[in-house]
């Protein structure tokens, strides 16, 4: 008597196993390249504290690298970057979210396949074309018209909080969408037969249902911001300083590590050096972002 | 504007005479017929790069045989590969820094050997809204008042010159990365690097124009050819260098013959001199460059050299490669 | 007098009924006015550079090769950089990229290392490219000596782009109900099966949607391009191999950067070309995910 359903069974744990080993190969790819950034990292950063002391730099509020008196308080940057990203993501989460409920709730599948290539044209265009649209557009003729010439210069963290809000804005909406499409039919059912509004299902069935989904939108967003680059460089302008204002012009940590790359900075120089010191930090900094949304996202999932 | 065809006809027998002019030293001193070809790779200051592109866009076009790609990944990137022999020209708009590790120590390391040239000169330029109409002339010294380290936060124009109205000044200056800023502050301020940090900066000298147009009382200064491009925006402010020249206009006059001091710059190309002698093609691009750099570098907004100048840039490049 | 009415007992629901329809409204409005507002602001982007760009679009301009003289310039060797840089990151990516994520999200036990290999992902997504740019330069031009080529500009930004195509994949099969799941266990298959026939379609439209955009934002990168050697002045079409490169963001930056008026003008055009681009990467992706969404049904 012959037992197809047998000899099947031999061969397929062996693939399996392979199959696996593969996969995990694959994500283990990640480690190699997090290994690869703090090795290139480290050694830079190492020498650069040799020369600088190290309390300045973490505890100083004066960042001046290349016009002396110099000077390396990396707070500056640091209010610099999270001026702009804070910006942006009081811009982006409202937006995104609006978009990501009206995708996911109310569209219907015709109007889907016009909102969405909208959303996606936005993520799709490049950072530079959006970095001269703050530079060329936004200032002049919005922001400094609307706020008085006197009050906000060429170059603000307002320009580059708004203009990196729009640039994140289609991450959380896509991302959001997918999680709140996921909740299961029958959850937004049971509501409605109980009398809810279509709004009161999305606040109390469908959000909290998704918020696990919603909040990893929302730390990828805050990721992407502190780490842009050129839409920053454009708008927010080289002038490190310790401020919360945001009419003011600032320094971002990555604008910072962008000018000296592309500058006249010799390479061997303590002003070179800087740079890895200010993107360590930076990658210390997402890093602890990313252990505490972890836990966040853990501590929230739904399970349905 | 542009005048092409004598450029080509001159281009083409220039190419003819650097093909009968090329030394070797062999009995033979019949015209080389042999195309050029090859890549030549170019890196390094943003400044000089508009000089070069014309050049290798000109050379490409007289010897399609050889690609000339060009960057622009600034002076300390430039030099970088440069002194790791992954690029055969680099692009300078300061000098080498001899006692740099990634410089002029991993030059003489890596065993790379080349020439300081100088092919333009840029006039820094001075400049303020067109409807200011009392800061026609500025000294060295009101110049290091308004962009010096002590400058104050609030600094008016009458704090620069009684005579001046009690305005703000509204400071913007190029990017402290640049080239431009290291020339402006070591001969305005004294000292290289040290400036105000109460400025607007950039690092796109079109936005420092596009600052002072739109504020009467603002104040720039950027390469000049920044300013030859809007004249129409801008005024140019005449400096007074301390010499017996007094209030000196920049134009392409006053920065050539460096009457318009301090502020007038030298740029830089640095060739591989060892792969020029063994690379045909790489030796007749500087010696096409250093040819017509004076032609080209007006074209996109520089200086011309002297004529002493160049001869002597010419003689130094031709004792490097021998020939 | 007793709020019960026999002859409408919802009566007195009725102005706590409005209101929150009212507000559900409200609400509604609001939705609309976010998607206006990125409409509107998108609309104003495309106008402003279309006006600046429109006197210098010409096929010339796309078909031509970069010069010093704005009215001969153009930006094929840069839009064949963009394209082949394009390819490479997309083949790269997408199979290390899936299979990543369906370990992740669908062979991975709870356990430490698992935990880690998924928060060292999450970590990198936010890595700026910069970062990305100094390790390209250091490991793949440097230490793997391929020299400022497109294979190291393609490798390095799909390494910049590969968590973000994990995170995503992941909650696009996140997203597949369990119901799928067990159903293909119920009939008998592998875990293997399970994913590859139940899950990844169902997961698909997600998936490329994540895709897309990452490579959508590695094409626009021009940072670490710069960093790696990303030539500007490129008159030839690139070698991937061995040649010299330039792709479309290097070279509107540089353009930008010019004095002369005329360099914003194809700096402007230069936008537009790669705006097109955007374009009819995201109407492929459009088709692609409509068509594979038409069955799924939950």
């Amino acid at each position: 008597m012959t037992s197809p359903a047998i000899s099947l069974a031999h061969r397929r744990p062996i693939g399996e196993r392979i199959i696996e080993r593969l996969l995990f190969l694959a994500a283990a790819l990640g480690v190699v390249t997090t290994i690869g950034i703090i090795a290139v990292l480290a050694f830079e950063t190492y020498e650069f504290f040799l020369e600088v002391s190290p309390i300045e730099f973490f505890t100083g509020t004066r960042w001046s690298a290349l016009i002396k008196p110099q000077s390396w308080g990396v707070l500056a940057l640091i209010s610099g970057t999270l001026l702009v990203s804070a910006i942006a993501l009081l811009i982006a989460i409202p937006l995104g979210l609006l978009a990501a409920v009206l995708l996911a709730e109310y569209a219907t599948p015709r109007a889907r396949n016009v909102i969405k290539p909208i959303l996606e044209t936005i993520a799709g265009v490049p950072t530079i074309v959006l970095g001269f649209f703050g530079l060329n557009f936004i200032a002049p003729q919005i922001l400094r018209p609307l706020l008085g010439t006197d009050n906000i210069g060429v170059f603000s963290a307002l320009n580059g909080g708004i203009v990196v809000g729009i640039l994140v804005t289609p991450l959380i909406a896509s991302i959001s969408e997918d999680a709140m499409r996921a909740v299961p039919r029958g959850m937004r059912e049971g509501a409605f037969a109980m009398g809810a509004t279509k709004f009161e299902v999305v606040r109390k069935v469908v959000f909290p249902a998704a918020i696990s989904g919603i909040m990893a939108s929302i730390i990828l967003a805050m990721s992407r911001a502190i780490g842009e680059t050129m839409a920053v460089v454009l708008t927010v302008g080289t002038k490190p300083q310790f401020t919360f204002d945001p009419t003011e012009s600032v320094q971002t940590m990555t604008a910072f590590i962008v000018q000296i790359s592309i500058g006249e900075t010799a390479q061997g120089s303590v002003e070179y050096r800087s740079l890895f010191a200010v993107g360590a930090t930076l990658f210390l900094m997402t890093f602890v972002l990313n252990l505490l949304s972890g836990w966040v996202v853990r501590r929230f999932r739904t399970a349905y | 504007m542009t005048i092409t065809k004598p450029r080509r006809l001159a281009t083409l027998a220039l190419t003819g005479a650097l093909a009968v002019a090329a030394c070797g030293g062999g009995a033979s001193t019949a015209p080389s017929t042999v195309p050029l070809s090859g890549t030549i790779t170019i890196d390094g200051s943003s400044t000089v790069y508009p000089i070069t592109e014309l050049v290798a866009e000109e050379f490409q076009l007289a010897n399609p045989g050889v690609q000339v790609p060009v960057a622009f990944s600034g002076t300390g990137g430039g030099f970088k590969k440069f002194c790791v022999g992954e690029t055969d020209i680099n692009d300078a708009s300061r000098p080498i820094k001899a006692q740099d590790e990634a410089e002029g120590l991993a030059c003489v390391t890596n065993g790379v050997e080349y020439v300081e040239l100088q092919v333009a000169i840029d006039g820094l330029t001075v400049v303020v809204n067109p409807d200011n109409d009392f800061a026609t002339c500025l000294t060295v010294e009101e110049l290091a008042t308004i962009y010096g380290p002590d400058s104050p936060e609030n600094l008016l124009w009458s704090d620069v010159n009684p005579a001046f109205p009690a305005e703000p000044v509204e400071r913007y200056m190029p990017g402290a990365d640049s080239g431009t800023f290291d020339y402006f502050t070591e001969e305005i301020n004294g000292e290289t690097d040290a400036a105000t940090t109460f400025a607007t900066q950039s690092e796109d000298d079109n936005t420092l124009v596009t600052g002072v147009a739109g504020d009467t009382y603002a104040i720039a200064f950027f390469g000049y050819a920044y300013y030859v491009e809007n004249t129409d925006k801008l005024k140019a402010v005449e400096v007074d260098g301390g010499s017996a020249f007094g209030c000196v206009a920049p134009t392409a006059q006053t920065i050539n013959d460096n009457t318009y001091a301090p502020l007038s710059r030298p740029i830089f190309i640095y060739p591989d001199v060892g792969k020029a002698k063994e690379r045909q093609e790489l030796k007749a691009f500087v010696d096409y460059y250093l040819e017509n750099t004076n032609a080209f570098s007006a074209e996109v907004g520089y200086i011309s050299l002297p004529d002493d100048l160049l001869a002597a840039e010419k003689a130094e490049w031709a004792a490097a490669v021998g020939g | 007098m007793s709020a019960f009415s026999p002859a409408r007992p919802v009566a007195r629901f009725e102005p706590a009924v409005m209101r929150r329809k009212f507000t559900g409204t409200l609400f509604y409005g609001a939705c609309l006015a976010a998607i206006g507002l990125l409409l509107l602001t998108l609309v104003a982007l495309l106008v402003d550079v279309f006006v600046r760009a429109a006197p210098w679009l010409d096929v010339g301009f796309l078909t031509g090769v970069p010069s010093s003289r704005p009215a001969r310039a153009g930006i094929l060797p840069a839009m064949v950089g963009t394209f082949e840089i394009g390819i490479i990151v997309g083949v790269l990516t997408f199979p290390i990229g899936v299979a990543a994520a369906i370990y992740l999200a669908e062979y991975a036990s709870d356990s430490r290392l698992n935990r880690l290999l998924q928060t060292n992902i999450s970590n990198l997504a936010g890595v700026p490219s910069i970062i990305y740019g100094i390790l390209g330069l250091a490991l793949f031009v440097r230490a793997l000596a391929m020299g400022p080529t497109i294979l190291a500009a393609a490798l390095t930004l799909s390494l910049l782009i590969l968590p973000v195509v994990i995170i995503a994949s992941i909650e696009a099969l996140k997203a597949v109900p369990q119901a799928q799941r067990e159903g293909a266990y119920a009939l008998g298959a592998s875990r293997w099966q399970m994913v590859s026939r139940s899950v990844l379609p169902a997961a698909a439209p997600g998936i490329m949607t994540g895709i897309i955009l990452a490579m959508a934002r590695a094409i626009g990168e021009a940072a670490p391009l710069i960093l790696i050697g990303a030539f500007t002045f490129v008159t030839f079409l690139p070698n991937p191999i061995s040649g010299q490169y330039t792709v479309l963001p290097i070279q509107i930056y540089g353009w930008a950067q010019r004095p002369q008026a005329d360099f914003q003008g194809i700096s402007a055009a230069a936008i537009v070309v790669v705006l097109g681009l955007m374009l009819v990467l995201n109407g492929l992706a459009l088709i692609v995910r409509v068509r594979l969404s038409r069955h799924i049904q939950w």
